[in-house]
């Protein structure tokens, strides 16, 4: 490591000190653990600071903070998969001596030999970390993907395909038509109003048929077919940008949230 | 103070925006870091100098709102907290809006979660944001939680059919029929209303096609931005209504403050965001502009050489 490297990270690692100080001083009396908190919410604000000076440029800092986040996701994973799945859903329907041992409520009524069968497939599912037996996982994996599939075909299939299908056939006149003369005499321009939703409802099949005519490519897109497939690149155009919109205000809400966080916990400059 | 402060950052931000596009005007390169600074002082300056705006409730929103509010005293609610800390800025805000509005309304809440992280946040919610403004709520009667449990579309093609079968209890270890909102709910089918708040998988998209379709009992959802434009489809067959990321939140909480006259001083995170996500909008355009100026610019004198 260059010498500089070392003076910076001195001078960062003084400059959080001096804060977890501050802070101590602050909550003093307030809090019963004021050490403590005062050490993790800087801790937390170093973390925060680390992570953003990505954005200048890669640096040690970044690395500490990405590694100590894989490594700690790693961890809380794997307890959480141990303690929610094999000792809540699986433990107190295979034993009650184990369920006590667990302090988990059993329940007895639901004992049943098939509980085996996930715990089998579990330890299978292990093999793959022997290399010579690593094949054997793909017996459980085989299951997992299959079930998954299956479980998931038929909702989508309902909800997904033939329900959309269905929300897709829309009133083109709107659900309140009584002609000409009673539409132009009752012109109202809300977002409730019949103009707008009989707008709305030309978009979404106008939308959604030149759409799928921009997709169909068994024909050359010439003449009317091809003005419609320009225009169902315009609908995918604006479909993308709407996404990117929402896209951008998730992720500046997550900036807020941390830089709220740096200003109200760590720094206290707002309430 | 407040107002200098916000007019003396309006006034940084943009002298420095037209700069750039003067720069940009003389064909310079600018860095992307200068980017980064810009969008920090827009989102700083508005949490250090709060500015907040008027919100008109769009009908996605107003129609979830709608729905809580017309349902009868009494009506049981499920809502889903399926998310983590790193979504919580985003949808927590609405989470705990629709929750003091449903215990307002008095209806019987069932909070729950398909994400490990979730119950922490559940919890906090709870003990910090929800139940210090309802003294009178008492836990296993108004509200329940049953906490996380594993096993994600599972969970809910289980309990769309029988509740004990996965909740054997409630997160403090009570037995499902001791607890008395539970009496006469058996499934997901007995609900009135199903809320789901997330952004990823398990989540909102997860309820609907797995307790919403199968089941017939209405859905809403708040989701996390990145995924409100994949909502809207179901959007109004199979879901009440959408609030899409921190603006759905704002709406949320601006109709419920000026309907209920409990909450007008009632804690507003999402509103609060919105200062900070305007600025920053305003700061993004100006760099497409800025951006699309380079481009054009660069072009006309590639043609010309």
């Amino acid at each position: 490591m260059r010498r500089p490297l070392y003076i910076v990270m001195a001078v960062v690692l003084a400059l959080f000190l001096l804060s977890w100080y501050l802070k101590t001083g602050s909550y003093k009396g307030e809090h019963e653990h004021y050490i403590l908190r005062g050490l993790l919410v800087t801790f937390s604000a170093f973390l925060t600071l680390a992570v953003l000076s990505f954005l200048y440029r890669d640096n040690p800092f970044y690395k500490f903070a990405e590694h100590l986040f894989v490594g700690v996701s790693a961890a809380f994973w794997m307890c959480m998969g141990f303690w929610t799945t094999i000792v809540q859903n699986l433990v107190p329907r295979l034993s009650v001596s184990l369920s006590e041992y667990f302090k988990v409520p059993p329940q007895p009524g639901d004992y049943n030999f098939f509980f085996y069968i996930p715990v089998i497939l579990g330890v299978l599912l292990l093999m793959r970390l022997s290399p010579k037996g690593g094949w054997i996982s793909r017996w459980p994996l085989a299951f997992i993907v299959g079930t998954t599939a299956g479980l998931n075909f038929v909702r989508y299939l309902r909800s997904d395909f033939i329900k959309q299908i269905s929300s897709t056939f829309v009133p083109l006149l709107g659900t309140q038509w009584q002609g000409v003369g009673h539409f132009l005499s009752n012109l109202d321009l809300s977002a409730t109003g019949e103009l707008v939703v009989m707008f709305g409802n030309w978009v979404i099949f106008l939308g959604v048929f030149c759409g799928l005519i921009y997709f169909f490519f068994s024909k050359e897109h010439k003449g009317a077919f091809g003005i419609g497939s320009r225009v169902g690149i315009w609908v995918l155009m604006v479909t993308f940008g709407a996404s990117f919109g929402y896209t951008v205000m998730g992720r500046i809400s997550l900036l807020v949230g941390r830089i709220t966080f740096l200003f109200r916990d760590w720094l206290e400059l707002i309430n | 103070m407040g107002n200098i402060g916000i007019i003396l950052s309006l006034v940084i931000i943009f002298g420095g925006l037209v700069a750039l596009l003067i720069r940009s005007v003389l064909a310079r390169e600018v860095d992307r870091r200068i980017i980064f600074l810009f969008i920090f002082i827009a989102v700083a300056a508005p949490i250090l100098f709060p500015i907040t705006f008027s919100e008109k409730p769009t009908p996605v929103v107003q129609a979830l709102f709608d729905k809580v509010e017309s349902l009868p005293a009494g009506s049981t609610v499920l809502l889903s907290f399926d998310f983590d800390p790193a979504m919580a800025p985003e949808v927590q805000p609405m989470a705990n809006a629709i929750s003091r509005h449903c215990l307002e309304k008095g209806h019987r809440v069932i909070f729950m979660s398909l994400w490990a992280t979730g119950q922490a946040l559940l919890s906090q919610s709870l003990s910090e944001y929800i139940l210090p403004g309802f003294p009178e709520k008492v836990d296993g009667v108004d509200y329940v939680s049953l906490g996380y449990k594993a096993g994600n579309e599972g969970v809910l093609n289980v309990i769309v059919t029988n509740f004990r079968k996965m909740f054997p209890t409630d997160v403090n270890s009570v037995p499902l029929d001791s607890v008395s909102i539970f009496d006469g709910i058996n499934s997901c089918r007995d609900l009135d209303l199903v809320v789901a708040i997330g952004g990823g998988a398990p989540g909102p998209k997860e309820w609907i096609l797995f307790v919403g379709d199968p089941a017939g009992v209405p859905v809403g959802v708040g989701v996390a931005a990145v995924i409100a434009p994949q909502m809207y489809p179901y959007y109004p067959e199979q879901v009440v209504g959408i609030l899409g990321g921190v603006k759905g939140a704002a709406e949320y909480e601006y109709v419920l403050k000026t309907t209920h006259k409990r909450f007008e001083d009632m804690d507003s995170p999402g509103l609060k965001m919105m200062g900070p996500q305007t600025l920053a909008h305003i700061v993004i355009m100006s760099f497409i502009i800025i951006g699309n100026v380079i481009y054009f610019r660069s072009r006309r004198k590639e043609k010309k050489q």
